[in-house]
């Protein structure tokens, strides 16, 4: 292994520990303001919204180099969002109705951010939405 | 005892949970199909429900529960590779991912909190 292939692998490691420590941050923050389902909720969409813009971004345009996509990315926005606190409020939501909307709520929303995110980087590339 | 600034408890415990979902998801990844999304959150889950039900004190669910296992675990992966396997034609593999993850993170949970009953009785 060369140095500067490992001056590279831990300038890597620097950027998704900050890009961690800024996005539960982010999260805790959005938690505090918003308890409950509400939180993880909001955190999950808008997550799934800006990645999606990103990665699609990737996709077609190209423009954000590779180091931002790391930081922003793997670091951040998957800091940012989170499963776990989403299992665990379903799992001692208030009864199937409840547990139910969560789920339904969380996927169908997310996914619409998803594509709400790879919209917005079309437009960004110039090409007519899908 | 010192209190500590519940920001660099989530921060640190999130910078390691993020680095440790890198490693794990490379470590994991199939080509076809988005295993270490998976892996980590259905590991993740197990860890928060422990975290959750041992009753932690609060600096401590602030570091592993809220900082680590939230920022190990993560949705955006999630959704992104879902729609992208829908994309590609993989409906069912798309179905099959969402439930998978859905049942793997509430079965994780569920152990998580035998384990602990019968770890402290």
């Amino acid at each position: 292994m060369s140095g500067p292939h490992q001056l590279r692998t831990l300038e890597s490691i620097a950027l998704i520990g900050i890009g961690g420590f800024a996005g539960s941050n982010l999260r805790y923050l959005v938690a505090r303001v918003i308890p409950g389902l509400g939180g993880t909720l909001v955190v999950n969409i808008v997550g799934s919204f800006v990645l999606g813009f990103v990665l699609y971004e990737a996709i077609h345009a190209g423009v954000l180099a590779e180091r931002t996509r790391v930081v922003v990315a793997t670091g951040f926005l998957s800091s940012l969002t989170t499963y776990s606190t989403f299992g665990l409020q379903t799992a001692l939501a208030r009864g199937p109705v409840w547990m139910a909307a969560n789920v339904l709520a969380t996927y169908c929303l997310g996914f619409a951010g998803v594509l709400a995110g790879r919209a917005l980087a079309r437009r960004v590339d110039g090409r007519p939405g899908e | 005892m010192i209190a500590l600034d519940p920001a660099q408890l989530v921060g640190t415990g999130g910078a390691i949970g993020a680095l440790c979902r890198t490693y794990v998801s490379q470590r994991v990844d199939g080509e076809t199909y988005p295993f270490g999304t998976l892996a980590v959150n259905v590991i993740g889950s197990f860890a928060l429900g422990l975290v959750t039900f041992a009753g932690a004190s609060e600096e401590i669910v602030l570091l592993l529960g809220t900082g680590a296992c939230g920022s190990f675990t993560t949705f955006s992966s999630f959704s992104f590779e879902t729609v992208r396997l829908v994309e590609q034609g993989e409906s069912v593999a798309a179905a099959t991912n969402a439930a998978a993850n859905l049942l793997g993170s509430l079965v994780a949970i569920g152990v998580a909190w035998f384990a602990v009953r019968i770890v402290l009785g």
